[in-house]
C-alpha cells in the first residue's frame, strides 16, 4: 500500500506496473484518475492550487486504505495525490487498486475516492477571470462518502 | 496549544498561533473565544468549518489541552 503527496506529476502506467510486477496473484486493476476541469462554479478556470495539511493528510490516507483492505481484501493499493500549481487538463488524483477479483477493486476505487473527497486535508483555490477564489465543498460529495458509512 | 489554520482560514488568520489553555477545554469554547475578537474571526468561523486535533479529525465537544495542536479549515475540497 502506498500513499504519495507530490507537487510533481505521475505516470499511471509505472504505477500500475510496479504493483503487477510484486503480485502475481492479482487478477484485476482499477484506476481512478481525477483531472482539472477547464470550468468550475465560477466559470472558466485557469490555473489550480492545491493546499494540504502535511503529516494529517497522509496519515488519513493511509487511515483509508486500511478500511479499504478490511472490507474488500484488496491485494495492494496506491493513492497519489497533488499539490501545488495545476494547469486544466493536469491529472490531480490517482486511485489504483489491485485484487483477486474485480469487484473488489471497483467497490474500494470508488469508496477511496469518495472517501478522500470529504476526508482527506485537501483545498482547491481556482483562477478564473474574476481573480482567484476558493472552492466550496459539495453537498452531493458529502453524500456520496456518507453512503459507505 | 498550537492553533493552525489552513486554506481560506490561513489566509485570514495567518498560518498559526500560540494561545494557553491552563485546562482541557472544548473546541466550540476555544471556537467562541476566537469568535469574540469579532471582525473577520466572527465572519469566518460563521461559515462552515472542520478541526482536528492533533491531525485527527474532531467533533466540536472533543477536548483539547494546552500540549495538543489544533487544526481549523474549511470543508475540504481535494480529488
Amino acid at each position: 500500500m502506498k500513499v504519495v503527496i507530490q507537487q510533481s506529476d505521475f505516470d499511471v502506467a509505472r504505477e500500475m506496473a510496479e504493483i503487477r510486477k510484486s503480485h502475481p496473484e492479482i487478477g484485476a486493476m482499477v484506476n481512478f484518475v481525477g483531472l482539472v476541469r477547464d470550468f468550475g462554479e465560477a466559470g472558466r478556470v485557469r490555473e489550480m492550487m492545491l493546499e494540504h495539511y502535511p503529516g494529517m493528510t497522509e496519515r488519513c490516507l493511509e487511515a483509508l486504505l486500511v478500511e479499504a483492505n478490511e472490507r474488500w481484501k484488496i491485494v495492494d493499493a496506491t493513492v497519489v495525490h497533488r499539490v501545488g500549481s495545476l494547469l486544466p487538463g493536469d491529472q490531480i488524483v490517482l486511485v489504483l487498486v489491485a485484487s483477486h477479483h474485480r469487484k473488489e477493486a471497483f467497490r474500494a476505487a470508488e469508496f477511496l475516492m469518495d472517501r478522500l473527497k470529504t476526508e482527506a486535508p485537501f483545498w482547491k483555490k481556482e483562477h478564473t477571470v474574476e481573480g482567484w477564489r476558493w472552492v466550496d465543498a459539495k453537498a452531493s460529495d458529502e453524500a456520496a462518502s456518507s453512503e459507505w458509512m | 496549544m498550537k492553533i493552525r489554520y489552513f486554506a481560506r482560514l490561513r489566509e485570514a488568520f495567518g498560518e498559526s498561533e500560540e494561545i494557553k489553555l491552563t485546562a482541557e477545554t472544548e473546541v466550540s469554547e476555544v471556537a467562541a473565544l476566537l469568535k469574540e475578537r469579532g471582525g473577520q474571526w466572527l465572519d469566518e468561523l460563521s461559515r462552515p468549518y472542520r478541526v482536528a486535533i492533533n491531525g485527527k479529525m474532531a467533533a466540536m465537544d472533543a477536548k483539547v489541552s494546552d500540549s495538543d495542536e489544533l487544526a481549523i479549515f474549511p470543508p475540504v475540497t481535494g480529488g
